[in-house]
């Protein structure tokens, strides 16, 4: 199964590379992983998909880096969960129509239209992005380019108690 | 002093300002800037002969004070050098600082002249690792590296300093109070689960502390015996924690796993609860875990979170710092007795004193056969009254040394545990001797570890550092050679080192030290009582020893540690199960 951890770490160089190194030498798969700036300049915010049983030690190995301030699991339905893809289809004459069709259902936006292509980009849920890919694949994909995961935890929903930005 | 310097200048400034007394390396072009400030410091440098030897020797050092030992290299090939070294004190916890050159910043990439990726090669066998790119960042560096290093779960942290940086003028400062908002290493465990911890060591029958070398570095070996006694626990020391309980202390057991002692490793076997204490659970301690201590639950407290459950589910863990804890158990255990005596656990006592007199650690030595290894190593010990620091190579006379060396306190036992490396000892004992130069330190080699470091001598002699070194010629890499005769049908491949035996007492005078040899039982005390009589060099004995003889007891790597082989005459059918592990 997937498991979605976001990790807090400081922006320091390199510190990439001592989270690859690490899974690479403890054996973690990492299905995902997508980096990027966080609301605090000093912090990155790595988001990691593994597919493997040993969570607990890949958190603890993630805390060890001398570098990580947080990590957080997000356990599913608990985070929000992002993915943007861009995929290119075979689309003569006669198909363009019910391809159009298709991609309006799913919202994707057509970004570039060749003499026998068409290529949508789709930003949303991963599973949605898995739905769209099926439902082109008939038609012939010839390109594509996805994104790593991105995903942030749901806020407190409560009313009596103010919600906080927790960091995730 | 004026507060304008060089990076150079910075740097060994930063060094004094951390206490540190002596280095140990070797120059090159990219480090050349840091020795020239070197030679006005009160810091000593000894001049290795080979930077792996200068990274073992800080080792060494760190393993017999507790300091932060420091080793220098250059860039390239002096950095890679360094590799096994910190690779070793990472997986021995060892507290050391590496200092590397490297090519000027503008070069880096351009595959420079001794240019290497310090950075990278080194980032997976350090505990932290910088690249300094700025010389008026090193005051910060240098000092979150001794911090690093030293606290929490002690390691080796790195500091690549490009030739630039080290030449560029800066102003000296005070380092900035250290910043780092990921690392907050435990010190107190939770108090509910020390609660939780004595209560389930009150219920217990059959309970063992199982200790590692953590207790060691915490320097918690005060409190290990004072609780032991307290809750009445007998102790198993593992490989790296020899000397955290006294040998001779009733509740001792010595060491456990693949080659322990039968009571040691068959109390834990049968143990209902194992309180361990910063050790790890490591697979020449455990064997097949599935079937390790099978009845027991586990209180397991270490100072690295990532330790706890790694190889076994913890029933109640504890993170912190050994000492720390020590003291919390020792507390609430006080409260809850109240004044009253622990419970008595007869049978678990009379059980384990049975399988002690069954199962003794034993060894004969015929006067007229060959030497035997335990033998020189009792004898080192009654001649001394154990009063040594015992450094060890990697192999059977390791092994032995663990055995029958009686440990009566902490930091006296200075080996390569978790990565085995062979050639530890010359070096390590080197480094040992220089930061204890009042006591006796011998190290207990093997013939071919010796022959992979014995070029460390030579700084032992020049530098006045008088180690004395046991060189246990079996005449073969003597373990693996076992391994061959218990598991391989016989087949000797690549193990014999006779087909030329280096005349050891020429090599030890060659190098500056004094040669000795004993051939027969005979000459044993002799020799010992000739190395133990000179302080004023470096001492080699070449005892030439029974080249066919085997560490016992012994679990077969990755078999269950019900299975303890006492001897040869039980050993398993070579036609069954191949052992699947690397010695
Ligand atoms: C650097 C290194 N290379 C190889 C090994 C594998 N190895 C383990 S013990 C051993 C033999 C050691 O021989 P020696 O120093 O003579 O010790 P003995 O076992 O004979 O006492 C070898 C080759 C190792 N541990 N370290
Ligand atoms: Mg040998």
């Amino acid at each position: 199964m997937n498991h979605v951890i976001n990790v807090q770490v400081e922006n320091k160089p390199g510190v990439l590379a001592r989270v690859a190194s690490m899974f690479a030498g403890r054996g973690f798969n990492i299905h995902s992983l997508a980096v990027g700036p966080t609301a605090d300049p000093e912090m990155s915010r790595m988001t990691i998909v593994v597919d493997g049983p040993e969570m607990e030690q890949i958190i603890k190995q993630l805390y060890k880096l001398v570098h990580t301030v947080k990590v957080t699991e997000l356990s599913p339905g608990q985070g929000i969960e992002r993915e943007i893809m861009m995929v290119r289809v075979n689309a003569e004459a006669s198909k363009r129509a019910e391809i159009l069709e298709a991609a309006a259902i799913f919202k994707a936006k057509t970004v570039d239209v060749g003499l026998s292509t068409l290529t949508f980009e789709l930003a949303g849920d991963p599973a949605a992005l898995g739905d769209f890919l099926e439902l082109m694949r008939p038609y012939g994909i010839t390109d594509m380019a996805k994104s790593g995961r991105i995903a942030i935890s749901r806020d407190v929903k409560t009313n009596g108690k103010k919600g906080r930005l927790r960091s995730a | 002093m004026s507060n304008t310097m060089t990076g150079a200048q910075a740097l060994i400034h930063a060094l004094e300002s951390q206490g540190v007394d002596i280095v140990f390396g070797v120059p090159g072009g990219a480090i050349l800037p840091a020795y020239d400030p070197l030679l006005d410091s009160p810091i000593r440098h000894v001049l290795a002969r080979h930077e792996q030897g200068a990274g073992h020797m800080a080792s060494g050092y760190a393993h017999a004070t507790g300091r932060v030992g420091v080793m220098v290299a250059t860039s390239g090939p002096g950095a890679t050098n360094l590799i096994t070294p910190l690779q070793d004190c990472y997986m021995d916890s060892i507290p050391v600082v590496a200092i590397t050159g490297q090519v000027a910043t503008h070069s880096i990439g351009n595959d420079a002249f001794q240019e290497a990726h310090t950075w990278g090669i080194s980032m997976p066998a350090t505990k932290h690792n910088y690249l300094v790119t700025d010389a008026a960042d090193i005051p910060e560096v240098i000092n979150e590296a001794f911090h690093l290093a030293s606290t929490g779960r002690p390691g080796p942290v790195l500091v690549d300093l490009p030739k630039d940086v080290l030449a560029a003028t800066m102003t000296w400062h005070e380092p900035k109070a250290i910043k780092l908002p990921g690392y907050r290493p435990s010190v107190k465990g939770h108090p509910l689960q020390v609660k939780a911890a004595i209560d389930l060591i009150l219920e217990s029958e059959r309970p063992v502390l199982y200790t590692g070398g953590g207790v060691i570095r915490a320097g918690a070996a005060d409190e290990l015996r004072a609780f032991a006694e307290l809750a009445d626990l007998p102790v198993v020391t593992t490989l790296m924690a020899r000397g955290a309980m006294p040998d001779s202390h009733p509740l001792c057991l010595g060491m456990s796993g693949m080659h322990g002692s039968y009571t040691a490793t068959t109390a834990i076997q049968r143990s209902d609860l194992l309180v361990a204490i910063a050790a790890r659970f490591d697979d020449r301690v455990t064997g097949e875990v599935k079937s390790f201590a099978p009845k027991a639950k586990v209180i397991h407290v270490d100072v690295d979170p990532a330790e706890i459950s790694k190889v076994r589910k913890a029933d109640v863990p504890i993170v912190g710092d050994a000492k720390a804890i020590l003291g919390q158990l020792i507390d609430v255990m006080e409260k809850k007795l109240g004044g009253h005596r622990s419970p008595e656990r007869t049978e678990w006592h009379e059980q384990i004193a049975e399988w002690q007199r069954d199962y003794p650690l034993a060894f004969e030595q015929d006067p007229n056969g060959p030497i035997q290894q335990q033998y020189v190593i009792s004898e080192l010990h009654r001649l001394t009254g154990g009063n040594a620091i015992v450094v060890a190579g990697v192999g059977q006379h390791q092994m032995w040394a663990a055995q029958f060396w009686g440990f009566e306190r902490p930091n006296t036992w200075i080996n390569s545990g978790g990565l085995g490396t062979m050639g530890y000892a010359v070096p390590a004992a080197v480094g040992a001797k220089a930061g204890m130069p009042d006591d006796i330190v011998f190290a207990i080699d093997g013939d071919g570890c010796f022959q992979m470091t014995m070029q460390e001598l030579i700084t032992a002699s020049v530098e006045g550092i008088p180690a004395k070194i046991a060189v246990m010629n079996n005449g073969s890499l003597g373990m693996v050679k076992q391994w061959q005769k218990l598991f391989y049908h016989e087949r000797f491949s690549a193990t014999d080192l006779t087909r030329h035996t280096p005349d050891y007492v020429k090599l030890a005078e060659a190098m500056g030290c004094v040669g000795i040899r004993a051939e027969r039982p005979a000459d044993v005390v002799p020799a010992l009582e000739k190395a133990l009589a000179i302080n004023d060099k470096p001492v080699v004995i070449d005892f030439v020893c029974d080249p066919d003889a085997m560490v016992f007891p012994m679990v077969v790597a990755g078999g269950t540690n019900d299975n303890v082989i006492m001897s040869a005459s039980d050993l398993p059918d070579p036609a069954g199960p191949q052992p699947e592990d690397v010695i």
